[in-house]
């Protein structure tokens, strides 16, 4: 087991790399699979320093359903954007900033809800407080801040606390 | 049945057209530079989205062949758009907020980019 751990340092890791090697080479076959799985072994192996820590995803279901929520989300979001820059004068725009106050501690969990929130049209994630408690948020058209907060809080950072910690 | 799988993939790039010319536009129309940083974020989901949607089925349906490198380009842009993001937001807060400006950052005090310690006076190109 202890061989098996220095030899696989990060499984997922891994996986991921052998996937994204045979999309890659966009053709299947053993050739591209193979080769995917030597630099999959390979590249955690040389890189292991500078990952020190595992970060454990316990919720694979949470996983599926938060990518399809975000896609979900990006999709509306788009609309709603598309109508504030088509159709709203600017002066009756009102951007804000909004401060989510963070329940998440792990660094992997918050830079997942920052990546979210930024590609999710509409909101963008600026700056993180000095010891990583508060996420500052700007958003393009927000007459009413703390309900992007609890959107953000409810919708996003429940299922991260779920899959992460 | 191609006629119909031409209209399906003609449907995704005319979707990806619009979103893509509405990222464009909002650079031009929005005044403040926190606001223009909202556009892109647009151009990279559903106008990146939908060519990639199209070019998978264009490949599937027409070509006859499976072709799911495109599913990459939305991984790689997943990764690399929030970071440039972050980089311009964090550059704007550093030359034109201040910490008065900005929502109150809670039980830290001051939002990470104020925290940073200024050795040296940053001549400042902005002023005009």
């Amino acid at each position: 087991m202890k061989l098996l751990r220095r030899v696989f340092p990060h499984p997922h890791l891994t996986i991921l790399l052998t996937i994204v090697w045979v999309l890659l080479a966009n053709a299947p076959s053993l050739n591209s699979v193979v080769f995917g799985l030597i630099l999959g072994i390979v590249i955690p192996f040389i890189t292991q320093p500078y990952w020190p820590d595992r970060p454990i995803l316990r919720n694979w279901p949470m996983v599926v359903e938060y990518i399809l929520v975000v896609l979900w989300d990006i999709v509306v979001a788009n609309f709603t954007v598309a109508r504030i820059i088509l159709f709203k004068r600017d002066a009756d725009r009102q951007p804000n900033w909004v401060c989510v106050p963070l329940e998440l501690r792990s660094p992997e969990a918050i830079t997942v809800l920052a990546g979210t929130i930024t590609m999710t049209p509409g909101t963008v994630s600026c700056d993180l407080s000095a010891q990583g408690h508060n996420l500052l948020v700007h958003c393009l058209d927000a007459p009413d801040p703390d309900a992007v907060r609890d959107e953000i809080k409810h919708r996003y950072e429940r299922r991260l606390k779920e899959i992460f910690e | 049945m191609t006629e119909f799988w031409e209209i399906v993939i003609a449907f995704f790039l005319i979707i990806s057209g619009i979103f893509g010319f509405v990222g464009s536009f909002g650079m031009i129309k929005l005044k403040d530079p926190m606001s223009r940083l909202h556009a892109p974020t647009k151009a990279t989901t559903l106008g990146v989205g939908g060519v990639l949607i199209a070019s998978i089925l264009h490949s599937l349906a027409l070509e006859h062949r499976l072709s799911l490198h495109e599913l990459l380009i939305t991984l790689f842009l997943f990764l690399t758009a929030p970071v440039t993001a972050l980089f311009i937001a964090k550059w704007h807060i550093h030359r034109h907020e201040t910490p008065d400006s900005l929502p109150n950052a809670g039980e830290d005090g001051k939002w990470a980019t104020h925290a940073v310690q200024t050795d040296e006076e940053i001549p400042d190109h902005t002023a005009t």
